[in-house]
């Protein structure tokens, strides 16, 4: 009987503790993003992406609908090459759906809001984004500002 | 002089000696695994004492360490204007640092001073002394049993702590605070990766269980076989194991997120 409860108590506590992993896995983590079917993977080339980083929001509309998966530089044409994955329920965009990159507050963190174009074809997995929006530099336009306004003085 | 460098050589001997036979007994202890897993009641026996009474010291600190990150953290954030990010300040300081950090050491207080306590009283009563004449090998039918539950308590102790951490979290943000629970969840999701910090919060707390018990068990089977010993050992476990967790974690830290 000594035996039976300790079993029973000890099971108790190694279920609880399944259940806790359980609950940071699926409630308090992204891991859902991972089980996620795989999707398709389109490239965007942009000029300046800031503080972007992999595994930042991509989103259409407000709409998350995937995230960055790699980000390389290209060494021809020094633009920055960020592959983005999508969740293959969205498999509706146009083709020349544009891309820019936005800050999400004024210091919070920055992500790729997608655009709808006109076009009838769809994208396809390793297609390439050619309308793309640089992310904006604060000391730039800080910059550009003061030029303007010394220039207009 | 003379004496006091001898006196140096005797310490640092000492604790080469110390330091070399922890090490054999640890590669005792785990030479001893395969066979206690074929016995494994007896495992189940100290998940028992070892993980089970445990439970009750980590779900009530869990709840109030997440309430006091909760209320802390609304006070700076709102600031801010950031409120909302309390639910991914919660949890990733819990399931990075305080889940296995603050589990270890409750751990170690809890039940690492108890098996030493345990193991020291069976040393300075000979029973293992006794089993040894009963050509049964002790590291083997006591010790490693106990090594083994220490580990897999361990990462399940700091997943419930984490667990509850940041549900206590929720409800000083939620219920006392008035934080929107959409955005303390969806945040905390988006924010908290499944690989970079809950699997590698539950490698640090697989570490720590292995150091603290293998702390523990070996304090409790080197003691002094006196009343005294055996105390004096159950302190040096709880400090040595305190300053082993907060070490290892900062090498860990250092490792796991240090490139980011």
């Amino acid at each position: 009987m000594q035996k039976r409860n300790t079993e029973i108590t000890v099971g108790m506590f190694v279920a609880a503790g399944i259940v806790a992993i359980f609950v940071l896995a699926m409630k308090v983590s992204n891991f859902t993003d991972f089980t996620d079917d795989a999707g398709y993977e389109v490239v965007a080339e942009f000029g300046n992406i800031g503080g972007l980083k992999v595994r930042s929001p991509v989103t259409m509309a407000g709409v998350r609908v995937g995230r960055v998966s790699n980000i390389s530089l290209d060494g021809s044409t020094y633009n920055a090459k960020v592959t983005l994955s999508l969740y293959s329920q969205f498999n509706t965009l146009p083709t020349d759906t544009s891309a820019s990159i936005f800050t999400a507050g004024l210091l919070g963190e920055q992500y790729i809001a997608l655009e709808a174009g006109a076009e009838d074809e769809f994208l396809k997995n390793g297609d390439v984004l050619h309308l793309t929006q640089p992310a904006l530099v604060l000391e730039q336009i800080i910059g550009q500002f003061l030029f303007s306004k010394a220039e207009g003085e | 002089m003379i004496d006091f460098i001898r006196s140096l050589g005797r310490w640092g001997l000492d604790t080469l000696q110390r330091l070399g036979s922890g090490h054999l007994f640890l590669w005792y202890m785990v030479k001893g695994i395969p066979e206690v897993l074929l016995r494994f009641s007896l495992v189940i026996q100290q998940l028992q004492s070892v993980g089970v009474r445990s439970v009750m010291i980590i779900l009530v600190s869990g709840l109030f360490v997440g309430m006091v990150l909760g209320l802390q953290g609304y006070n700076t954030l709102v600031d801010f204007g950031a409120e909302e990010s309390l639910g991914v300040l919660v949890s990733l300081s819990l399931v990075r640092e305080l889940g296995p950090v603050v589990c270890a050491l409750l751990f170690a207080g809890r039940a690492g001073s108890a098996l030493t306590a345990e193991i020291g009283l069976m040393k300075s009563t000979e029973q293992l002394t006794g089993m040894e004449m009963m050509a049964v090998d002790p590291i083997r039918r006591i010790i490693t049993p106990r090594f083994v539950a220490g580990i897999i308590s361990m990462p399940l102790l700091a997943a419930i702590f984490s667990a509850v951490g940041i549900f206590g979290g929720f409800i000083v943000g939620y219920g006392l605070l008035g934080v929107d629970d959409g955005a303390f969840w969806s945040q905390m999701q988006v924010k908290t990766d499944w690989y970079d910090d809950v699997l590698n919060g539950v490698i640090k707390s697989v570490v720590f269980g292995v150091v603290v018990t293998w702390i523990a068990l070996f304090e409790g089977y080197d003691a002094s076989p006196t009343s005294e010993g055996v105390g004096r050992a159950t302190t040096r476990t709880v400090v040595h194991s305190a300053f082993a967790i907060l070490g290892l974690d900062f090498v860990l830290t250092a490792l796991m997120f240090g490139g980011i």
